[in-house]
């Protein structure tokens, strides 16, 4: 009925949406949305790292994003600026760098457009098998380190005086970011994987009054946003990216009617 | 004794910005015993606390902790309402609990009813009720409560103090409370620590009370708080209004 390709996008946006959800949820409530979209950007200077060494791109994003989310904490403590010029600093110059670098690499080609904002048709078999198996790892660690991340995040020294360890947990979580990064970024795109996180988040935000219904319902946010995101980009031949994002946009301002509602019936 | 004892902080003090906030500080609490830390704002009880969980790094001085079982009651505590929390995830946080038992510590503290509202549409003291509640339902060896009723209404406030003085004893529980109301403090603890940057002075209620460096601190009238509150109520009253024979 659909081709290969379409599958395997589809299969692909299914994995990336179940580790999305709960990810995205602590970038929300942790207030992590530009440091997100930091490690993102970071990740075009992976993938011109991955092709001019030959190197599995999967793997040369995480580590790439991990180095940056390193130099961000180093100078955090080093410099007097503030955390959000820090991130600017890094999302934009790691950017640039990348686009410089793909620039020197003549000898190959790129597709931009495809980097930046996903491509539907990139997905092959063997990505399929590194999104679902770095998607079930994602998860396990996530399960792992659930507690002290979800008690530091409500309150950081409640969990500490407690005996949790709050600052392994939010290294190992960083790390998971990086993570979902490296995995997401064919069908996503480099630009627009933050809004992946976010958006549907954002949306289980408005029907959730509690955190585990919150991460449920962003992950179904998140899989509605694949599929119909999916879908019309065959139908109009969109990018795939832009295509699922926009659609999580729209569940996302369904949701407020939803949220219209509930303030109405307070009033 | 020596078993008895749950943290024991040695001439302990912490500098921030070159600056000491508090220094040459040395308790220890045991089971079942309340230690209660005054002194006027900026004293650094907040700070002497925190030393106590080991929530500070750099410290002067040395710590030893002989539990890991603690429950804490923060001073201030601001929680992000971009995060959905009922009383009951709140009540979840750091141990998992059986419903009965979450309940039971709930009622204690008299919130019960609130189980499944929203932690943000709470009031200051019903917050503060809820936070005591956590702390206590995971049967802590230690507990740490920096000013715990906070907010707390008059009646209420008497009431949660002879709570944690219940929680003390049944729980074998050793408390380290920071409080402001000289008052119950004085009428309820087993030794005292007056602070001002360093320790004034310490030792019984009693002994703390006829001390100048106290009444300095205080003022005279603050020395007979102790004669105004050693008599004692056949009754109280609870958070519903009704009347309980002692």
């Amino acid at each position: 009925m659909f081709d290969d390709f379409f599958i395997r996008a589809l299969v692909a946006g299914i994995g990336i949406a179940f580790v999305a959800g709960p990810l995205g949820c602590f970038v929300v409530w942790r207030r992590l949305s530009y440091f997100g979209d930091t490690l993102a950007h970071s990740a075009l200077l992976g993938v011109t790292i991955a092709y001019s060494l030959e190197f599995n791109i999967a793997v040369s994003i995480f580590l790439i994003s991990s180095v940056i989310a390193l130099i961000l904490i180093q100078l955090q403590r080093k410099t007097n600026l503030p955390s959000d010029a820090l991130l600017g600093l890094l999302a934009h110059s790691s950017l640039a760098v990348g686009l410089v670098v793909i620039g020197f690499l003549t000898f190959i080609r790129f597709d931009i457009m495809g980097l930046l904002f996903g491509d539907i048709l990139a997905v092959n078999k063997k990505d399929l098998l590194t999104i679902w198996i770095g998607a079930a790892l994602i998860l396990l660690v996530l399960r792992f380190i659930w507690k002290p991340l979800f008690a530091s995040t409500v309150n950081y020294e409640l969990a500490q005086a407690e005996g949790l360890n709050p600052d392994r947990a939010k290294a190992v979580f960083t790390i998971l970011l990086a993570a979902i990064i490296a995995i997401s970024i064919k069908l996503v795109g480099v630009l627009l994987i933050t809004g992946m996180l976010i958006i549907p988040t954002a949306m289980a935000r408005n029907l959730s009054d509690n955190p585990q219904k919150m991460v449920i319902f962003s992950v179904i946010g998140g899989l509605l946003s694949v599929f119909i995101g999916l879908f019309s980009s065959l139908e109009f031949n969109t990018p795939s990216g832009p295509s699922i994002i926009a659609a999580a946009l729209v569940l996302f301002i369904i949701s407020l009617l939803k949220i219209k509602q509930t303030i109405q019936l307070k009033n | 004794m020596g078993n008895n004892i749950l943290v024991k902080l040695n001439n302990v003090g912490f500098r921030q910005n070159q600056k000491w906030l508090v220094q040459g500080v040395s308790l220890q609490v045991e089971k079942a015993k309340i230690v209660t830390l005054i002194g006027p704002n900026g004293s650094g009880k907040s700070t002497t606390a925190k030393i106590a969980l080991g929530l500070l790094k750099n410290i002067e001085g040395e710590v030893e902790k002989f539990t890991n079982k603690i429950g804490y009651v923060p001073q201030e505590i601001s929680i992000d309402w971009t995060l959905p929390l009922r009383v009951r995830d709140f009540m979840l946080l750091t141990d998992k609990l059986k419903e009965d038992t979450m309940e039971e510590a709930l009622s204690l503290t008299g919130v019960v009813d609130l189980k499944d509202k929203s932690l943000g549409n709470l009031s200051g003291g019903e917050f503060q009720r809820v936070l005591l509640a956590r702390a206590i339902s995971k049967k802590p060896e230690l507990l740490v409560l920096d000013e715990p009723v906070k907010g707390v209404d008059f009646t209420g406030e008497i009431a949660l103090y002879e709570l944690i003085n219940e929680i003390s004893e049944k729980l074998n529980c050793g408390i380290l409370l920071i409080s402001h109301d000289l008052h119950t403090v004085m009428s309820a603890t087993d030794y005292v620590v007056c602070l001002n940057g360093h320790v004034c002075c310490s030792g019984s209620p009693k002994e703390v009370a006829k001390n100048n460096e106290y009444k300095a601190l205080f003022g005279e009238q603050a020395a007979q708080t102790l004669s105004i509150y050693e008599h004692k109520h056949d009754h109280v009253h609870t958070s519903d209004g009704d009347i309980k024979k002692n």
